[in-house]
């Protein structure tokens, strides 16, 4: 709370000081769960494939937004795990969320097989060897993570 | 029932860093009751819808009209709250009124930024189960589509940096800004990096600040003012939300919402048509990527035109007069100040910041990261009617 005594310009004003917490469990609905548990469990990344379009989108879901066709766990198929670097960024200031990395840095990566991308952090590089077209690869979590940081983040492939 | 709408009445409160001395209430309450003077019309008796635009998180209070419903009349009749950007209530309110429902509707936009932090408000808008964590807001997303646009279409810092400039400049002239000032580019292009290829300066302010209109049916509209502004076209689409479903360089929703605003209007070569135009620079490269979106020059052409002061003031399209949102604009009432700014041009009541014979003009709003929601509202000092074009065409 502003000590409404000590800086002069506030001495009229009061502020409420509020903090909003909630512990939430989102569900990731039948093709998510597929999708965490393969990443948890076989280190494989899935993606929804629509027949009709003939596209894999990244994240799994289950509607093409394109032409509305129901899609199910059946159309779900491994993408990845090398991919091309769409953009990145590296951000000065701590990001809202706690993140496990330093310095943090961010980017898109469509993985092999799939048409649209993934945004992750980069890791094991300087940001000012990172290239647009880059290829890169996934670092996995060594103790299995129930969430999106089973991948650690993604470093220049090794190819 | 009518086939006209037009706006009737504009007030903006001065944006500022910060308004320690009213809280949410007390602030919109400054922009309705100047809309309310300088219209002449009673809250209870001649307005008979209301729509507001704010933020749950800003307000610190879910569905945050509810606490503001004594100072909007929403204790008195129907009141809406748009969740979106502020020019989406334009675009509702037009359809209200087309609808035959309504003839005046009280347009609010409210935001505080001061009260929180933007990018804990700005990280809740990306999905939870996978993006949100990893720590991303509208800031970081900004600079991937920032660099993502600038190396598909080679647009160079300089280029961006010449939009600073401008609105920057542009906005010294605006009572309601804050944000004005003269620099050099060497400055701009100085200013510290906060998301890598962002500068400090590349990002809107946080700003408090509100926005009041009134829209009302053709009848109304000459009841109250001899110079309205006319809507001439809405129009409204949304991109894929993950960050990486859609090539960020592109702006397919912008495209679509434009087509269908142009379409109604009854503009089929914006670039001659269309006389000045109010757009959502929440991140300066955004104006040159909205100008590309909205068919006023090639893609990839923008920042050459910006470099080549067709965008200022004295140029031949003039693009934020205003001083853009880069000149202090809060967010959600963004879009609503867009469409103020435009209206106020085409009613002649622009002030220090009037260009000349402003007959056509474009306000365009966004919501969301990277511009996934787009919002296209044209403003015309002659009216069209709308019934005959609206949406039948396509």
């Amino acid at each position: 709370m502003t000590d409404i005594f000590a800086p002069s310009e506030n001495r009229d004003y009061f502020e409420v000081d509020q903090h909003i917490t909630a512990s939430s469990r989102y569900y990731a609905g039948r093709v998510g769960s597929r999708f965490f548990i393969a990443l948890r469990d076989e280190q494989k990344i899935l993606g929804s494939h629509c027949p009709k379009c003939n596209l894999t989108y990244w994240p799994p879901r289950n509607t093409c937004g394109r032409c509305f066709s129901q899609l199910s766990e059946s159309d779900l198929l491994e993408i990845g795990p090398l991919g091309t670097l769409e953009t990145f960024t590296r951000p000065n200031y701590t990001p809202p969320q706690p993140v496990p990395a330093a310095p943090v840095l961010y980017g898109i990566i469509k993985l092999d097989g799939a048409d649209t991308g993934m945004a992750h952090l980069l890791g094991e590089v300087d940001f000012e060897n990172l290239k647009i077209g880059m290829r890169m690869q996934p670092v996995f979590a060594e103790a299995p993570a129930a969430n999106i940081l089973a991948i650690r983040y993604f470093k220049p492939a090794e190819e | 029932m009518t086939d006209r709408v037009a706006i009737v009445g504009v007030a903006q409160t001065r944006f500022s860093p910060k308004r320690a001395d009213v809280n949410v209430g007390e602030l919109a309450y400054e922009a309705i009751e100047q809309v309310l003077q300088q219209t002449g019309l009673e809250i209870g008796r001649d307005i008979d819808n209301s729509i507001s635009c704010s933020h749950d998180i800003w307000d610190g209070q879910t569905i945050s009209d509810i606490g503001i419903t004594d100072v909007i009349g929403g204790h008195l009749r129907n009141e809406e709250k748009m969740a979106m950007d502020g020019s989406t209530a334009a675009y509702y309110a037009t359809i209200g009124i087309l609808s035959g429902e309504f003839d005046c509707t009280l347009l609010l936009a409210h935001t505080k930024m001061s009260q929180t932090d933007r990018n804990i408000v700005n990280n809740t808008a990306f999905d939870p189960i996978y993006t949100r964590m990893l720590g991303f807001d509208f800031t970081t997303a900004a600079a991937l589509q920032a660099r993502r646009y600038m190396s598909v279409y080679g647009i160079t810092e300089e280029q961006v940096a010449r939009v600073v400039l401008k609105n920057l400049s542009n906005a010294r002239l605006n009572p309601v800004m804050h944000n004005g000032r003269d620099l050099s580019l060497d400055e701009i292009l100085a200013a510290p990096l906060i998301a890598d290829p962002l500068r400090a300066l590349d990002l809107a302010p946080d700003s408090d600040g509100a926005v009041a209109l009134i829209m009302a049916s053709e009848e109304r509209a000459k009841q109250i003012t001899d110079h309205p502004a006319w809507i001439l076209g809405i129009g409204s689409c949304y991109d894929a939300h993950y960050l990486g479903d859609r090539d960020l360089a592109d702006c397919m929703a912008l495209e679509k919402a434009a087509a269908m605003a142009y379409r109604m209007a009854g503009i089929n070569d914006p670039r001659r048509q269309v006389d000045l135009v109010e757009l959502g620079d929440e991140f300066s490269y955004q104006e040159l990527l909205w100008l590309e979106g909205l068919g006023l020059c090639k893609r990839g052409e923008a920042g050459c035109i910006t470099a080549e002061g067709l965008t200022a003031r004295s140029g031949e399209l003039p693009v934020n007069p205003s001083g853009g949102l880069l000149g202090g604009v809060p967010a959600n009432v963004a879009g609503l100040n867009r469409v103020a700014e435009a209206a106020n041009q085409v009613m002649g009541r622009a002030g220090e910041v009037q260009i000349k014979d402003v007959e056509i003009a474009v306000a365009q709003g966004h919501s969301g990261f990277c511009g996934q929601h787009q919002c296209v509202i044209v403003l015309g000092r002659e009216p069209r009617s709308l019934s005959a074009s609206a949406g039948r065409s396509r």
